[in-house]
C-alpha cells in the first residue's frame, strides 16, 4: 500500500469487490439454473432461500459500493 | 377489460409535459456549444446525475414488464430486478471512473481514446445506434400501448405524443435537459412506487372476492357425453373445443352466451373435481370481440372481462391479516394460497380464435420461487440446454448494463472520476431500492383483485387503482413520463453517435462545436421520427423481448472491447473494431436464428430454429474477448499507452 498512486489503489480495490459480488452473483445464478429445489428451503426468519439470496445481492451491491465510495483515494487535481 | 380514462391522469401527464418542456426551453441557452449539448458542460451534480441515472436506466420495460411478470407468474419476474441491478456493479467497480477519463462525449470517444482511428469510430458509433434503436422500438411501442387504457387515446397518439415531446427536450437543450427530465422522472417514479407499496401493506392480504367466477363441485368428474351438471346445460364441444377437453362450457345463467369452466382435480387422492370459471375472449375471423359467446361491450346484451387476482386461502383459515410488516408480506403470502391464471388458445375452423383465461390455485410457496414462468421453467425440467438459456440471460443482464451507450454517456455530465464514482453508487441505490419495490409491487397486484387477464403489463396502474382513483392517475402519468426520461436518453446517444463518431469522427467532416451540436439536433429530429414511425408499424408486435436483444447486442458488442482496452495493454486498434464487429454479427445473428424469433417474429415452429438456444450471450460476449486477444496478437504493438492501466 506504500508507493501506489490512488487510481491504482482504487482500482484495485473496486476488482476485489467485483471479485467478491461476483461469486456470491454465480451462487445466486447457480444455484437457480442447477438446484432450483434449494431455492424454496426456508432459511431465515421464515422466509426462503430465493428471497433471502435476491434480497440479499441487492442489499450486498449497496453494501459494497458504499465501502468502494467510503474507501477510495482522492485522485483529482484541483481544477481552475 | 374496458378502461375508463382517467382525466386526472391526463391532466397529471400533461403538467409533467408542460413542465418539463418548459424546462428545457429554460434551459435551452445553457446548451449552445457542443460541451452542452453532449454533456451538460460536466457540471451536473454528482447526486442529480445519480438519480438520473435511475430515470434513464428504468425503463417501461423496468417498471411495467417487471412488476406485470411477478403478478402473473411471481418470483420469476424478480430475477430480472436482480440480474439488472448486478449489472451495475461491473459499471462501478470497472468501467466508471476510466470511462469518464478516457472519453469526452460519446461511447466510441472512449474505446478510440488512444488510437484516433475511423475504423473505431465507425465500428462504435454502429453498434451504438444498432443497440439504441432496439431498445427504442420497445419503448415507443409501449408508450401507445399504454397511452389507450390510460389516457384514452388512440396508440398512435401515444407514439407520437412521446416522440414529439422527447424531440423538444432534446433539441432544445441536449443533455442538460434531458438530465433533468431523467432526476424529475427517477425521483418521482421511487418515491411513488415507495408510497404505493407502503400502502399495499397497510392493506394486507385478504380472500375477499374479487369477481363473480364460481366454482363448482368438488364433484366425479363430468362423462364426456353429458348433457347437463349442476342443473346447468352443457354446450356441445365442437368447432374446435373438441381439442380441450379440459374445458367445459356450461349454457350462462343470465341468459345468451356460455360460462367456460375448467376442470382441476381434487387431489391426489380423490378421484373428484372442482369445475372452476374460467373467462373466455374470442377474435372472430372478421375481428370482432366476443366474452364467453356474447359481444364485448358494457350494455344490456354484453360482458365484459372480470378482473382478477385473489388471495384463495390465508394461513390459519384468516379471512383477512390486516396491515403487515414488509418480511410478515412475504412469509404470509408464501403460506397461503393464490390463484394464478393461465391461458390456452382454442383455433376454429373459420379462422377465429377463443383465448380462454383459467385459474390456476397456487401454494404461495410455489409462487416466491424461481421457475413458473415459461422462460424460466426449463430450470426445473432438468433439460441442459434451458439451463444453458438461462445462465446465458443473466450472464447478459450482468454485462449488458455497463454497456449500453445511453448509460454510458451519462458519465461524461459529471466533473470527474470522483463525481463519476459517486453518482453511480446513488444510481445504485436508487434502482436497488426500486428493484426491491417491484417484488412487493408485483405481489402486491396479484393479490389485489384488479389484474387483467388479458394483459399483465398493466398490473401496476391497475394495483394503483385498487388503492385510490388519485393513486391510478399518478401512477398511469408516471409510468408514461417513464417512457419520456429513458427516449430521451436514447435519443441523445443515437444523435452523438450520427453527429460525433460517424459524421465528424469518421466521414471526417470538419464541424466547428456549433455546427456539431446543430448536425446533433437534425440527427435527433431524424432518429425521433424513425422512432415514431417504428414504433406505430410494429404495433401488433409483442416487443418487450427486444429489450433483451438490446442487452445481450451491447454485452457482446461494447464490453469485451471496453474491459480489454482498460487492461490489456497488447489491444491493438484493429482487435477493438474485430471485437465489436465480431460481437455486433454474431449476436445479432444468433438472436435472427433463435427460437423466440421464429416464433414470435417471422410466426414459424420454434423447434426449427437454428440456434440451440435463444439467449446469445454466454457464447457471443467469449467470443469477442477471444477475437479482441486473436486479433490483437496478430497485429503489431500500439507505440504509446496513454491510460495508466
Amino acid at each position: 500500500m506504500h508507493d501506489i498512486s490512488p487510481r491504482r489503489f482504487n482500482s484495485r480495490l473496486g476488482m476485489a469487490l467485483f471479485a467478491l459480488y461476483l461469486v456470491f452473483y454465480l451462487g445466486f445464478v447457480l444455484v437457480s439454473a442447477f438446484a432450483a429445489d434449494w431455492m424454496e428451503a426456508t432459511v431465515l426468519g421464515g422466509l426462503n432461500l430465493a428471497i433471502v439470496y435476491g434480497f440479499g445481492l441487492i442489499l450486498l451491491a449497496f453494501v459494497l459500493a458504499m465501502i468502494y465510495g467510503w474507501g477510495c483515494r482522492s485522485d483529482e487535481e484541483p481544477r481552475a | 377489460m374496458i378502461y375508463e380514462p382517467s382525466w386526472l391522469a391526463v391532466v397529471v401527464f400533461m403538467a409533467f409535459v408542460v413542465g418539463t418542456v418548459g424546462l428545457s426551453f429554460y434551459l435551452g441557452s445553457r446548451a449552445q456549444s457542443s460541451e452542452g449539448y453532449f454533456a451538460a458542460h460536466g457540471q451536473i451534480p454528482w447526486f442529480i446525475n445519480g438519480v438520473a441515472f435511475a430515470g434513464d436506466y428504468l425503463s417501461a420495460a423496468s417498471f411495467l414488464g417487471i412488476c406485470g411478470m411477478i403478478a402473473a407468474y411471481g418470483y420469476d419476474g424478480f430475477l430480472y430486478s436482480i440480474g439488472y441491478l448486478a449489472g451495475w456493479i461491473v459499471a462501478l467497480f470497472v468501467i466508471a471512473e476510466p470511462m469518464k477519463r478516457l472519453g469526452k462525449f460519446t461511447f466510441a470517444d472512449a474505446l478510440d481514446a488512444q488510437f484516433n482511428s475511423r475504423g473505431i469510430k465507425l465500428a462504435a458509433g454502429i453498434s451504438t445506434l444498432a443497440v439504441s434503436v432496439f431498445y427504442l422500438i420497445p419503448q415507443m411501442v409501449g408508450a401507445g400501448v399504454l397511452i389507450q387504457p390510460l389516457l384514452g387515446f388512440p396508440h398512435w397518439v401515444g407514439v407520437v405524443l412521446v416522440g414529439v415531446v422527447v424531440m423538444m427536450i432534446v433539441v432544445t437543450a441536449g443533455m442538460v435537459s434531458t438530465t433533468w427530465v431523467q432526476f424529475l422522472k427517477g425521483s418521482l417514479l421511487v418515491v411513488f412506487s415507495f408510497v404505493l407499496v407502503v400502502m399495499v401493506l397497510a392493506r394486507g392480504l385478504s380472500t375477499e372476492e374479487v369477481n363473480s367466477l364460481e366454482v363448482l363441485g368438488p364433484m366425479a368428474p363430468p362423462s364426456a357425453g353429458a348433457d347437463s351438471i349442476a342443473g346447468r346445460r352443457v354446450v356441445a364441444a365442437e368447432s374446435g373445443w373438441e381439442e380441450t377437453p379440459q374445458f367445459i362450457r356450461l349454457e350462462s345463467e343470465a341468459g345468451a352466451g356460455y360460462d367456460v369452466f375448467v376442470i382441476d382435480p381434487v387431489g391426489e387422492e380423490s378421484e373428484q373435481v372442482y369445475l372452476r370459471e374460467g373467462q373466455a375472449l374470442t377474435t372472430a375471423a372478421d375481428k370482432s370481440l366476443w366474452v364467453g359467446g356474447v359481444p364485448l361491450g358494457t350494455g344490456p346484451d354484453e360482458r365484459q372481462l372480470q378482473p382478477v387476482g385473489s388471495v384463495t386461502e390465508l394461513p390459519g383459515g384468516a379471512e383477512a391479516t390486516g396491515p403487515l410488516g414488509p418480511l410478515e408480506y412475504l412469509t404470509t403470502l408464501q403460506e397461503s394460497e393464490v390463484t394464478l391464471w393461465g391461458s390456452q388458445p382454442v383455433r376454429h375452423p373459420d379462422g377465429g380464435v377463443t383465448m380462454v383465461y383459467y385459474p390456476k390455485p397456487t401454494p404461495g410457496s410455489q409462487v416466491l420461487r424461481p421457475g413458473e414462468h415459461p422462460t424460466f421453467a426449463g430450470i426445473r425440467s432438468g433439460n441442459t440446454l434451458d439451463r444453458v438459456n438461462f445462465l446465458s440471460l443473466m450472464f447478459a443482464l450482468f454485462c449488458g448494463t455497463a454497456s449500453l451507450p445511453h448509460i454510458l454517456i451519462r458519465y461524461y455530465t459529471v466533473k470527474d472520476a470522483a463525481a463519476a464514482r459517486k453518482s453511480t453508487i446513488v444510481g445504485i441505490a436508487s434502482i436497488g431500492f426500486f428493484y426491491v419495490l417491484t417484488l412487493y409491487l408485483g405481489l402486491g397486484a396479484m393479490t389485489s383483485g384488479a389484474l387483467d387477464v388479458t394483459t399483465n403489463n398493466m398490473a401496476a396502474p391497475l394495483l394503483a387503482r385498487s388503492l385510490s382513483q388519485w393513486l391510478f392517475a399518478i401512477i398511469s402519468a408516471i409510468a408514461f413520463t417513464t417512457v419520456l426520461g429513458t427516449v430521451s436518453g436514447l435519443i441523445l446517444a443515437s444523435s452523438g453517435a450520427v453527429a460525433h463518431d460517424l459524421l465528424s469522427g469518421f466521414m471526417g467532416i470538419e464541424l466547428t462545436g456549433g455546427q456539431q451540436v446543430r448536425v446533433a439536433k437534425i440527427a435527433a429530429m431524424v432518429v425521433g421520427v424513425i422512432a415514431i414511425v417504428l414504433g406505430i408499424l410494429f404495433k401488433e408486435l409483442n416487443v418487450s423481448y427486444l429489450v433483451g436483444w438490446a442487452f445481450s447486442v451491447a454485452a457482446s458488442a461494447n464490453l469485451p472491447a471496453l474491459v480489454m482496452l482498460l487492461f490489456w495493454k497488447r489491444t491493438t486498434r484493429q482487435g477493438i473494431i474485430a471485437s465489436v464487429v465480431v460481437g455486433m454479427v454474431s449476436s445479432l445473428g444468433w438472436i435472427l436464428l433463435s427460437a423466440d424469433t421464429f416464433q414470435k417474429v417471422y410466426g414459424l415452429p420454434a423447434d426449427q430454429a437454428w440456434a440451440p438456444f435463444s439467449q446469445p450471450g454466454i457464447v457471443t460476449i467469449p467470443l469477442a474477448f477471444a477475437t479482441l486477444i486473436v486479433v490483437s496478437l496478430m497485429t503489431p504493438k500500439p507505440k504509446e499507452v496513454g491510460a495508466e492501466y
